[in-house]
This record gives structure tokens, sequence and C-alpha cells, in this order.
């Protein structure tokens, strides 16, 4: 099993948003980033998938700034082989932009799979992967979170409103990992000092720009205060009340 | 062309409610474009009464793209009919649902099309000629402005956001056999491709998504053992089948309730006309998937929580107690 993960550097979930005085941005000052949370499912799925076969390469591939590296370092410290730094100053608004630069990284990897998390936390764009997927004209599924293979064909489910669908795919493959998929490891001691041994190749790749420009990154707006309305059950029928006759939604 | 594509959504043959939110969205659009609205479904027979019904939310045209395939999701063939019916019809945008399968279909349709695609927006419009869109980031600490320069400009709906509006004005159906190659050269058939939607297990029948349920009941640590949920599920079921219940990471996380149900960073965001909090604190990662909701009711126990901040409505109390009274309330209102 020859299997690519691509993951991305993102600011932590804790993050307080500041924006930056581009009113385009984050400001990163002070920020802590992290390997996103939805990537570490798809890291965890390639590693035990590569060890039920006995043998493989599990390659960790990032589109991202200098620092990512440590991201990288993160994934093969839980046990990943190898790792690509595809380097830009920026990563475009455009999500089709990232994908181009990943595609071109991983055709003729010979890949039987190409693993996502099915969104990054801090763009929430949800579509890098399928469109890598259709830049190599490989099979897809989104949003895994369950997922049996038997040889050359796999079985996945994924969560849709009011159900799960069940989808049959054959390999080569691109999947988007989605929580519940299992439960990723933490990196050991010994995978971190292992890690650091561990090939990355940082290569400086150049983006598009894209179709998408950003105007302004703004907060979100104010809501406006509320009131308590009392205390205990006795509050119960003025809020009733209060939704009915105030806010109008019952 | 100025036109505006709505791709819609049916299951089991019927258009799933937020088809209506997207021929809105669309025709929202279609009037700053100056263009008409085309309404696109995917299926593999006639659609009932869809023409008349989308004709009323906006759409000019209604499209039904028949292939025996098409009954249930079929990822790669949607995709490429889609894509075709796109490029033949040289519309301005493109509008899909950012539901499960349009988070899916959207970007497809795009690397197919090599044009950008703004996911889950919770706003579109026109400003000198271009289309913008705004849409949530960092799980809706902040809000993103965009332009697409791109033609064709594809966006996906947030479900819930863009409430339909009703117009007097019916649409014209048109039906026609979606010309779908087979295998070959990759890219997959109609449906027998390499990627096939064998089945869509049903959850427990009637239950709303939390992600396009108008009302949300969510619980967290407060309830303080899995098998308390049956008073939240009990409020839902008050409201008469608009409900779901909902949950924090940290129950979800404890393995209470199902990832499906998780509202917050890293599950779901939810714009609900009514969110219930119930014994839950309001961590930050929380705050962000339920902050759009039109109105917040939380009930907890501690009233220095941070619920309250973002909290409409407060009950002070315990839950155990101001729930059940709550669910006699409802069912009184229901009658």
């Amino acid at each position: 099993m020859k299997i690519a993960v691509c993951i991305k550097r993102v600011p932590d979930s804790e993050t307080r948003v500041k924006i930056a005085s581009d009113g385009k941005s984050l400001d990163e000052a002070g920020v802590k980033f992290i390997l996103n949370p939805y990537d570490e499912f798809a890291v965890e799925e390639a590693l035990r998938r590569k060890e039920q076969a006995g043998a493989g390469e599990v390659v960790v591939v990032a589109l991202g700034p200098a620092a990512a590296q440590e991201t990288i370092r993160t994934a093969l410290a839980m046990g990943a082989d190898r790792g690509v730094l595809l380097q830009v100053d920026r990563i475009p608004a455009d999500g089709l932009e990232a994908a181009k630069a990943l595609a071109a990284e991983l055709k003729g990897g010979g890949y039987d799979l190409i693993l996502f998390g099915k969104m990054a936390i801090d763009d929430y764009n949800h579509q890098v992967g399928p469109m890598v997927a259709e830049l190599l004209d490989l099979p897809c599924v989104t949003t895994v979170a369950h997922l049996e293979i038997a040889g050359a064909r796999g079985t996945a489910e994924r969560e849709v409103e009011g159900g799960v669908e069940v989808v049959e795919f054959t390999l080569p493959a691109v999947l988007t990992t989605d929580k519940g998929l299992n439960e990723p490891r933490y990196p050991a001691l010994k995978g971190i000092m292992a890690a650091k041994k561990k090939p990355l190749d940082t290569k400086p790749t150049t983006v598009g720009q894209g179709g998408l420009e950003i105007l302004a990154l703004m907060p979100p707006p104010e809501r406006k205060d509320g009131k308590i309305v009392g205390e205990g059950a006795a509050a119960v029928p003025e809020l009733v009340r209060l939704l009915r006759e105030e806010a109008k939604v019952l | 062309m100025s036109g505006v594509l709505a791709v819609l959504e049916q299951r089991d043959g019927a258009l799933r409610k937020v088809s209506h939110e997207v021929v809105t969205g669309a025709r929202r659009l279609g009037d700053a474009l100056g263009g008409t609205v085309d309404a696109l479904v995917l299926a593999a027979g006639a659609v009932g009464g869809s023409a008349d019904q989308l004709g009323a939310f906006g759409a000019d045209k209604v499209i039904t793209l028949t292939h025996a395939a098409f009954g249930r999701y079929a990822p790669e063939g949607y995709s490429r009919a889609i894509a075709e019916h796109v490029r033949a019809g040289g519309y301005r945008a493109v509008v899909f649902a950012a539901s499960a399968t349009g988070k899916d279909l959207a970007p497809r349709v795009a690397a197919r099309l090599g044009v950008p695609l703004a996911q889950d927006v919770t706003d579109v419009g026109v400003e000198s000629g271009a289309v913008t869109v705004v849409r949530p980031v960092y799980a809706g600490k902040a809000l993103l402005k965009l332009k697409l320069a791109a033609s064709p400009a594809l966006v996906s709906l947030r479900p819930n956001v863009f409430t339909p509006v009703q117009r007097p004005k019916a649409g014209v159906a048109e039906s026609a056999a979606a010309a779908v190659p087979g295998g070959g050269g990759g890219g997959g058939g109609g449906g027998g491709g390499r990627v096939t939607v064998r089945e869509v297990k049903a959850a427990q029948a009637g239950a709303l998504d939390v992600a396009e349920a108008p009302i949300v009941v969510s619980g967290g640590r407060g309830l303080k053992e899995p098998a308390n949920f049956k008073i939240l599920e009990e409020l839902a079921g008050a409201f008469g089948g608009t409900a779901a219940v909902g949950a924090s990471r940290a129950v979800v996380d404890a393995g209470w309730r199902p990832h499906a149900d998780q509202v917050g960073q890293t599950g779901k965001t939810v714009s609900p006309t009514l969110y219930i909090a119930v014994g839950i604190s309001g961590a930050i990662q929380h705050l962000a998937g339920m902050r759009t909701a039109k109105v917040i009711v939380a009930i907890n126990k501690d009233k220095d929580a941070p619920i309250f901040k973002v909290a409409d409505y407060g009950i002070v109390g315990d839950l155990f107690e101001v729930v059940p009274k709550l669910t006699d309330e409802i069912r009184k209102l229901h009658g």
C-alpha cells in the first residue's frame, strides 16, 4: 500500500481571531498552529492501512509556508515515512489553485490511496480533495466515517442528512476523512525522535492567484445582549411567552 | 449570458427542502445579474410537482435530467452531466446547496469546469458585475467576503440561511434524458462507474439533521449521563417534527452521542430559527457552531457560564426541572 496524505497547517481551534491591519487576513501574532484536526484522521487511517498490509509507504504532502515543516514532522512522528513540503508564501483563497499544486506533485506517484481531511478548520473550503481527484481523474469519496478495503475495491460510509450513504469505489482512489473514522494516535517520544531523521523534501512552489479575490475579513456581527428570564422551572412560562410574542419563533 | 443555474436535490423522487433555498438564492443572483433562473434536478424519473412549486420560488424553467442511475446520488455521473449542462447553457453562475451531497458535488463540477468555488456561503450579491459572497471562516469566528472573478461563478449555500420567498409565478417544466457516456477514458459512467452509492441507510424515520432542522435542542455535560438525553429528545419531540437533538463536543468525545449530532468547530455549524442549549457551558468552539442561530436560549445552572453571553434568553437553574416543564409548555402550544 502506497498512500499519500495531504495535510495542512492551521491555527488552533482555540484561537481568538484577530484581523490583521490589511483587513483581509488573520493576524498571526501569538497564534498557535497545529495539524488540521480532520487531517489527523487521514494520517491515522493511512498508518493503519499500511500496518494491515504489512508493507508500503505513507507520504505526507503539505502545501504551505516554511513553518509547515513542523506540521509535517508531527505526521512523521505519528509514523508516516517521509514528507514533502510544497513551499509557498501564502495559500491561495481559491481551493482549485491549491488542488492544482497538489495534483501536480501527486501525479504519477503510484499511490493506491490519496487521503485528505474532509476540510480545513481555518478556511472551511471543503473542496481540495475532490478537486484533486477530478484533476487526476481518480474516483473519490468524501467525508468517510467508515472504511473497508479488500484488494482493489473499497466500501465507505459517509453521513448524509438523516442517514448514512454506503459507497463502493475502486482503487486507486481519493478519500476525505471525517471524525469517527478512527481514533488518531498521539506521537510517542520514540516517534518524535525518529521523525527528526525522516526525509522531508522542501520544494519551492508557485501557485496561481486563481479566481477568488479576498475583499475583506470581518468579525461576525455581535449578538445583541440577551436577558436572564429567571431562575428554575418557574421561569419557563415567561420564556415561552417571550419566544412567542417577542422573538416570534414559536 | 447572464443566466443562473440552481442545482437541486431530490431523495426518493421528492425534492428536498434545501432545494427551495437554492432557488431563492439563485433568484437573488439572477435579479442582480439581470438574468433568468433555470432549476436543474437529476433523477431517475419525473420529480412530482416540481415546476409549479419551484416557479413559485423564482425558477423560470425547471429542467429534469433523467438517467436510470440518477435515482441516488451518482458522484461521477452527476458531476459530468452538470458540467456539460453548464457549458452548453453558458450560465453566469451556478448555485448548489452546501449539503452533504452539494459539498461533495460542487468541487467536482468546479474542477471539471476549471473555475473556483465558494462553499457554504451565507450571503450572495453582485458588485460591479462580479458575483460576491460572504462565508464564515475559522468556524464562524470571522466572515470572509470574496469576489468570484471567473465565469461561471460557483457557490454553495449554507442550509437554513436563504429563507425561501414565494413569488406569484409558475415555472415552465422541461425534461430530458441525460446522455452520459459510459466508462472508458475515466470519469465513469452514469452510475456504474468507479464510485457507486449502493444504499442510503436511513436514520430513525423522520429524524431531522441538526444542520437542517429549524429548531435544535443541544445537550452538554450538564446532562450528567447519556441516558438523560431522553429529556432532550422529549423536548425536541414536543415541537412536532421540526426539532433535532444536537450535542456538545465534550459529550460526543465521551461517546454519549454520535458525531453526526455534534455542533461546533469540529462538528456542524448550524443556523436554526431557535437553538436551545441545555447544560452546555459554551466553549468558544461550540459557540462558533451555533452563533448564527436566529434565537438562542440557554438553560444552565451556572449563571456565569459563557453561553449566557450569546443567548437571547436564559434560565438559570436545574435543567432536570426546567426542561420537563418547558416540554409541557411546548406540548400545550402544539395541542
